[in-house]
């Protein structure tokens, strides 16, 4: 049995809805102690909403809310231990940057030389003190960033709540404020609640990554499991690229399963699977291996035609025809392939294979919507 | 192309230039004239008189200019009508436009959070306030204002409170849009932001939401200032005995009035100019109002 205490935030079937929408749908989910949580998904499916019910920005309207272990339903934001860094910053732009640290601490009361000593602190290690006496509209966003976040941890509070504070910056800025986020983390050890759509981001600073989608949470689990265990079709596609393929399971047996994809060959892969059933198969796209001149067919090796090459620089990425019509993607490392693979040319044939470690059984399809992913698909995230 | 678009802005430059001429030539006129002295008949037949302590039948014709003389300003400033309804529209002013500005201030806190059901009817009640001619409202003011203070003995008679109230109306559906403009503008999240680090509802509004209103609050309470002052229509009705400086002026009219009146708008004028200037001034230095927010503020005001 878990303590309650263990966990700073709890949803227990946590529901919100706007009108006739569940914007968050029957949620449980608990973030630990001083870890780093991120909730990822695609816009509208519930994360921010998460968050604010969190801050109480948000009533749920069913389920209970516990932070520290206490029910917070109804509990207004301006008494509730927690924190938020906004998307926009929110900095009062009529007060100067010390005094927007300090608005928090003076609201409890601390003294005026104490406040003083805490913000400046706090401006200390997101590297701004220089700053203090600007006013906000005279830093730039990634300075603004750091601010908005200065006058959250200097309250101390027991959880963060970060929504997409990176989504406004330019890419540099990002990687270098994902880098920085991590380390005050670490420095701090507070519970970072952390909205995102962004895998990458999430996938980089996260201890753990709810995958939501829809209102519900799809998967929850370590960056390195939801990469390369996703529990669904959804989280298989939104995190990273992925290739699927759909067929039915013909044998299952010993922690091996076959399924019969249409490609001319049996696709086999570790685990448990229905016998029988038609289920969906992810591959990604960097466990492919494209080899030039050969005609050497097999399981998990598929004779195909190549539809296009792609150079990314130290990658190639081939879109790649299997016998079955459907086409998938297929990249390798430049620096670890045979030279012979940097010739390959569109209509070229050859061999696309892959390690029976590889294939990700995702699923059951169900008959009324295998229509739509029948063929492979892929999906671009960058 | 270069040659075309420098013809083309220095027609513009004309067209502003006729624009500001039609603005402020009259104005300009009124100053020159507030120097212009007696007819030189008049001047003739009171020889050894103060050319500026003549009334208005005696001055002879001062539309056209007779000379040059200062004397209307120390002589208006002694006026036993004119100083006394300067003051009482200004007081009248100066009450009406703080009650409105805090009416108009609830008003757009409470109607932009509310729930359309609600906000729609009360919304239609605002603008009509605005858009129904200020003769209705004055006829409408009065005979309510007569009953009132029949049927209820505290209910103040009919003079300064009167007039007050009856302006109300008007200028708190004024000061109300103006606000809410700005309220509507400023978002949900700075309000949240003091919450979420906090800040009860009280105090988010003292130290975040009022600082950050304060400039429509200032443009609402200028405009609704100058509507109050200059307002002659809803006090012809409801003023009682109490003169305001527009009743006075046009009373005044009726016997012709002197070239004292254009020395008195020429001071007001002055005292205007200052205190836009000095608002400006220290808006700009105060470093919260972005020197952009205090030029949208005075376009607001027609400056």
């Amino acid at each position: 049995m878990t303590d309650a205490n263990d966990f700073d935030v709890e949803f227990r079937g946590i529901t919100k809805r706007f009108g006739d929408v569940a914007a968050v749908n029957n949620v449980t989910l608990q973030v630990r102690k001083g870890e780093f949580l991120s909730l990822l998904g695609p816009s509208g499916c519930g994360k921010t909403t998460s968050l604010r019910m969190i801050a109480g920005f948000e009533q749920p309207d069913e389920g209970e809310l516990l932070i520290g272990g206490k029910d917070a339903v109804g509990v207004p934001p301006y008494k509730r231990d927690v924190n938020t860094v906004f998307q926009s910053y929110a900095l009062f732009p009529h007060k100067s940057i010390i005094d927007n640290v300090a608005f928090g601490l003076k609201q409890r009361g601390e003294g005026k030389a104490e406040r003083r000593a805490k913000a400046t602190e706090a401006l200390e290690l997101v590297q701004l003190s220089h700053r203090a006496d600007d006013r906000p509209t005279m830093l730039s966003g990634g300075q603004q960033q750091r601010v908005a976040l200065a006058r959250a941890l200097v309250m101390n509070p027991r959880v963060l709540l970060l929504d997409e504070p990176l989504g406004a910056l330019d890419l540099k800025l990002r990687k270098e404020m994902q880098f920085e986020l991590k380390r005050i983390q670490e420095h701090v050890g507070i519970t970072f609640v952390y909205v995102t759509h962004d895998q990458e981001e999430a996938l980089s600073m996260s201890d753990r990554i709810a995958v939501m989608s829809n209102g519900v949470i799809e998967q929850l689990d370590e960056p390195r499991a939801i990469y390369d265990n996703p529990k669904t079709a959804f989280v298989a596609g939104f995190i990273g690229e992925m290739n699927f393929l759909t067929g039915t399971v013909t044998s299952a047996n010993d922690g091996h399963w076959t399924v019969d994809a249409g490609v001319g060959v049996p696709v086999q892969g570790f685990g448990a699977a229905p016998l029988n059933e038609k289920v969906r198969v992810g591959l990604r796209p960097e466990r492919l291996v494209v080899t030039p001149n050969s005609d050497e067919t097999g399981t998990n090796r598929v004779l195909s035609t190549v539809l296009s090459k792609m150079y990314l620089g130290d990658q190639i990425q081939f879109v790649v025809t299997l016998p079955s019509g459907a086409t998938v993607i297929a990249i390798e490392q430049r620096a670890s392939v045979d030279p012979a693979t940097d010739n390959i040319k569109p209509g070229d044939r050859v061999t696309v294979s892959w390690d029976a470690h590889a294939p990700l059984l995702l699923g059951i399809v169900d008959a009324d919507k295998s229509n739509s992913t029948d063929t492979s698909t892929t999906k671009e995230t960058r | 192309m270069a040659r075309n678009s420098n013809r083309s802005k220095t027609g513009f430059s004309i067209w502003a230039v006729l624009v500001i001429v039609f603005l402020y030539l009259p104005i300009v006129v009124m100053v020159i004239f507030a120097f212009n002295q007696p007819s030189a008949d008049a001047l003739a037949s009171n020889p050894g008189v103060d050319p500026c302590s003549l009334p208005a039948t005696q001055i002879g014709n001062v539309s056209v200019w007779n000379g040059f003389t200062a004397c209307w300003f120390p002589a208006a400033l002694h006026d036993p009508t004119y100083i006394p309804a300067i003051i009482t529209s200004a007081q009248i002013a100066f009450v009406a436009a703080a009650i409105s500005v805090v009416l108009g201030l609830m008003a757009a806190l409470a109607l932009a959070r509310m729930k359309p059901r609600g906000r729609i009817p009360f919304d239609i009640l605002v603008y009509l306030t605005l858009v129904v001619p200020e003769i209705v409202i004055a006829v409408a003011s009065l005979i309510f204002f007569v009953q009132a203070h029949n049927a209820v003995p505290f209910f103040p008679q009919l003079g300064f409170w009167t007039i007050v109230l009856g302006q109300i109306v008007f200028n708190s559906a004024l000061a109300m849009l103006i606000i809410r403009a700005r309220f509507v503008g400023m978002g949900d999240t700075l309000e949240e932001a003091a919450f979420d680090l906090g800040a009860g509802p009280l105090a988010t509004f003292r130290q975040v939401t009022l600082p950050r209103l304060m400039p429509a609050v200032f443009s609402a309470f200028l405009l609704s200032f100058t509507f109050s002052f200059d307002d002659y229509v809803l006090p012809a009705f409801t003023n009682g005995t109490t003169n305001t400086w527009p009743i006075v002026l046009y009373s005044a009219v009726r016997f012709g009035i002197t070239p004292a009146v254009n020395a008195l708008a020429t001071m007001m004028l002055l005292l205007t100019i200052a205190a836009i200037v000095i608002t400006a001034l220290i808006l700009r230095r105060s470093r919260g109002g972005s020197s952009e927010g205090v030029a949208k503020n005075f376009a607001a005001l027609g400056v």
